[in-house]
């Protein structure tokens, strides 16, 4: 308790604030081109955060910048189509989708407010059991986050129209031979499917794979016919800027943000997982528990299917400080290069932390709080601007979209091979949506494609288990596996009972659909 | 042409200005294999602003060229010696592995060796209790194979693979067919070690080191041949009863192939002169390195004498 006091003491001083507020602003600024991600804007900032020499006040300006540039993310995926990071890919599916409608404004808002209450109700968690989490983060091993990433798989279900599931299959199982080039696998002690290509040796990397999904063919379809998809608010902008959701819709948000929090922040606990695994099982799980007519929207705009990956990757991102804090293990990218930062301002984060450094422990989590409310507050006015971009017309906005990602592709690796990539996928995803298949399985298969075969590959080599043996041995696993069966056949059955149901109204009654 | 003048004016500003640290070369030209924010990066860029710093160098720039995990530098450098004369590029262990595995179509031996300039010992660690010497880990394994897994940051066949069971093997254990679980990142390994899905952890000790303090986990030992100052407690293979596990995973500079031998020299003489400076001190303390300078001739026969023990381990094991 005196430690949580001194934390917020620490927040609140003018010092503390200025740098929060700078730290949102230029992360929000950076977060939007694709390619930089909380990552790499964090490893810019951490000179500077260095430099402040006040671990706490130096914590709570990365904050800023962390939060602002998750954020940033969110809005190149729902105006552009853009995503800059994966764990704003699910973001996309319904974000952008709605954007087009014409509900931009409404599509931030959602996403700014997702955002908010997943990373204020994730710190809430952190603040009341961090600890006891981190026990339960060490329970989880190669078999569990197989299941899990199983669970996460049925996201695809969404993109599977009616008639048309082989399309959605075959997609993920595109995206999974896209992973596996090179030697992004643990397993794979030689380069794969390189052709003895060396510049390949590396594989496709995730933003290169996302820019040349998503970035890429919208400007092929600019010049197939640049007519098309011109904004359709263009004539209305007045529904652009409108960011006003009604009692209805927020009623409609509350429950998923209530599930999706305590779901993303317990994945982001877990060190094998993080927040876009978080984003895509929230997608999934929310899409599967929705009523009939509801989840036929998940995928064109749907309110559920964008509230969950936004409330989920939020909370998520601050599960993952807690290995980090309590263990000093750090769970993902983002946290690993945090760890660098307090490492480098002579804190080592580890059980010690919190009994030898409580103001730090605290400060941290303080920061955290802050950083959500004022990324709020400075964003919330600012939603009407930024949903403008879209007026720009997409002649001149797409060959920027362009601009920015190359340079994205190129700047994380300097290596020229990306972009003749980006531009292959971008030439095979446009084929690809001609003929109607549905493009974010790609991406889902390729996230979870190598993730899975690592951990599949653990689990099969641990002398503890012979074989499979594991899916029974480990009652976590098991319990895994079951959901995600569950999640995958409900929507058939009901499907089924819901189509004799209707047979039997259309029987007696001639005039329905 | 105008490079020659350079190195000729440079020659000339050598002799002259003693003040300061002596300048030694002229400008560098760091080429680095991977991309930005790696430890290949921080080595390059770390080694160029202490060189610079104590006037060593007179400039440095750096480039990234990531690809091939490696190997599209190696052959840029290759393919463009003779006009790469001005050019260092960084590399380590994983080189030498590579190399043998065939993955790059040129051998580390193809380049003109510099100077290995920093290094980490491999260590083996446990979870506090589990084992308390590496004696019980081995007795435990020869007991029953398949009550140990073996956990690391590299790929079956990689540094951490190759190591671990080096030191088992030492140890009197036939660790050639030992379970390897690998994980992509260091801290998702320990988090396995702690969570009892491996029981034994092949790490650098930079990275054990830090969790053995906050008595998360104990290195049994370390593949030094000596103790380090940092870990006094802690035993080295050797003693600790694998006889000559020694290994060093380390970060040198490697320049392009026919570099004339005076301007080898050059830089090995500004990367000798450079542990003397407090702006060395400086860089190698905020990243926690430990130096283990090997120049020139000493570089080569080292590197040959690592080829043969990993190579015989990797044909041991079934890797080659």
């Amino acid at each position: 308790m005196e430690g949580i006091l001194t934390g917020l003491s620490a927040a609140f001083t003018f010092q503390a604030i200025a740098l929060v507020v700078l730290g949102c602003l230029i992360g929000s600024f950076i977060g939007m081109v694709p390619g930089l991600g909380p990552m790499q804007v964090i490893a810019i900032m951490i000179p500077v955060a260095v430099g402040i020499g006040d671990p706490s006040i130096a914590m709570i300006m990365l904050a800023g910048v962390y939060y602002g540039a998750v954020f940033g993310g969110s809005t190149s995926s729902i105006l552009i189509n853009a995503p800059g990071v994966a764990s704003t890919v699910a973001t996309s599916f319904d974000g952008y989708p709605m954007a087009r409608k014409g509900f931009a404004g409404k599509a931030l808002t959602i996403a700014a407010l997702s955002s908010f209450a997943g990373g204020t109700l994730g710190a809430i968690l952190l603040t009341l059991a961090a600890k006891p989490l981190a026990d339960v983060a060490l329970l989880f091993q190669s078999p569990e986050y197989l299941a899990v990433m199983i669970v996460g798989m049925t996201a695809v279900a969404a993109f599977g129209e009616r008639g048309r599931a082989y399309k959605a299959v075959l997609m993920v199982i595109f995206g999974m031979i896209l992973a596996s080039i090179g030697e992004g696998s643990q397993f794979a002690n030689r380069p794969r499917f390189t052709f003895g290509y060396v510049p390949l040796q590396d594989g496709i990397s995730s933003i290169t794979l996302i820019m040349g999904l998503f970035a890429v063919p919208e400007a092929f379809f600019l010049i197939l016919d640049p007519k098309r998809g011109q904004y359709k608010g263009d004539g209305q902008s007045k529904e652009i800027n409108n960011m006003r959701i009604n009692g209805k819709e927020a009623k409609e948000m509350a429950p998923v943000i209530g599930r999706q929090s305590i779901l993303g922040f317990l994945i982001g606990v877990m060190p094998g997982a993080g927040a876009t695994i978080a984003s895509l099982m929230g997608y999934a799980m929310e899409r599967n528990i929705a009523p009939k007519e509801k989840r036929d929207e998940f995928g064109k705009g749907s309110l559920r299917g964008l509230t969950a990956p936004e409330t989920a990757n939020n909370a998520a991102s601050t599960g993952s400080f807690v290995p980090m804090l309590t263990l000093g293990i750090p769970g993902s990218g983002t946290t690993a290069i945090l760890l660098v930062a307090l490492i480098s301002l002579g804190v080592q984060p580890g059980p010690a932390l919190i009994n030898d450094n409580p103001d730090i422990f605290w400060g941290i989590i303080i920061s955290m709080y802050f950083g959500n409310v004022v990324l709020l507050i400075l964003n919330y006015p600012l939603i009407p601007y930024i949903a403008k971009l879209l007026a720009v017309p997409r002649t001149f906005l797409i060959p920027f979209v362009l601009f920015f990602s190359m340079v994205g592709a190129y700047l994380v690796s300097q290596n020229p091979t990306e972009l003749y990539t980006m531009i292959v996928l971008g030439v095979v995803t446009t084929l690809l949506r001609l003929a109607k298949f549905p493009i974010a399985p790609i991406v889902i298969g390729f996230i979870l494609g190598i993730r899975m075969e690592d951990n599949l590959g653990r689990a099969l080599t641990d002398p503890d288990y012979t074989g499979f043996s594991f899916i029974w041995q480990r009652p976590m696993t098991l319990v895994f596996l079951l959901i995600a069966a569950a999640m995958l056949l409900y929507p058939m059955i009901e499907g089924r009972l819901a189509r004799r149901e209707r047979k039997k109204a259309r029987d007696s009654q001639v005039t329905q659909d | 042409m105008l490079k020659k003048l350079a190195v000729g004016a440079a020659a000339l500003v050598a002799t002259s200005s003693a003040a300061h640290a002596e300048q030694l070369v002229d400008s560098i030209h760091f080429l680095i294999p991977g991309g930005a924010g790696g430890g290949w990066d921080g080595t390059a860029r770390g080694t160029g602003e202490a060189l610079t710093g104590a006037g060593i160098v007179g400039s440095a720039s750096y480039e990234n060229m990531s690809g091939g995990g490696g190997g599209v530098a190696i052959g840029h450098l290759i393919e463009n010696a003779d006009s790469m004369h001005g050019t260092l590029m960084v590399n380590s262990t994983p080189i030498v592995i590579r190399s043998l595995q065939g993955v790059f179509p040129y051998n580390f031996s193809d380049l003109t060796m510099i100077a290995g300039t920093i290094g980490d010992f491999g260590a083996l660690v446990v979870t506090p209790g589990s084992a308390t010497t590496l004696a019980d880990l081995v007795a435990a394994y020869n007991a029953d194979s398949s009550s140990i897994a073996m956990g690391g940051g590299s790929v079956p066949g990689g540094m951490d693979h190759l190591i671990g069971a080096m030191v088992m093997n030492a140890a009197g254990a036939d660790a050639t067919k030992i379970a390897y679980l690998p994980f992509d990142a260091g801290g998702v390994a320990l988090a396995a070690l702690l969570s009892g899905e491996i029981e034994v952890l092949s790490t650098g000790l930079g990275e054990a080191l830090a969790q053995s303090k906050a008595g998360e986990v104990d290195i049994l030992c370390i593949t030094s041949d000596a103790r380090v100052a940092d870990a006094p407690d802690v035993p080295t293979c050797s003693e600790a009863g694998a006889d000559g596990a020694y290994f060093v995973n380390w970060r040198g500079f490697f320049a392009a192939p026919g570099l004339p031998d005076d301007k080898a020299d050059a830089y090995r003489a500004a990367i000798a002169a450079m542990y003397a400076t407090p702006e060395w001190e400086a860089v190698r303390a905020r990243n926690g390195w430990v130096e283990i300078h090997n120049p020139g001739a000493d570089f080569v026969s080292f590197l040959e004498n690592q080829e043969q023990i990993i190579g015989d381990l990797m044909t041991s094991m079934g890797f080659l």
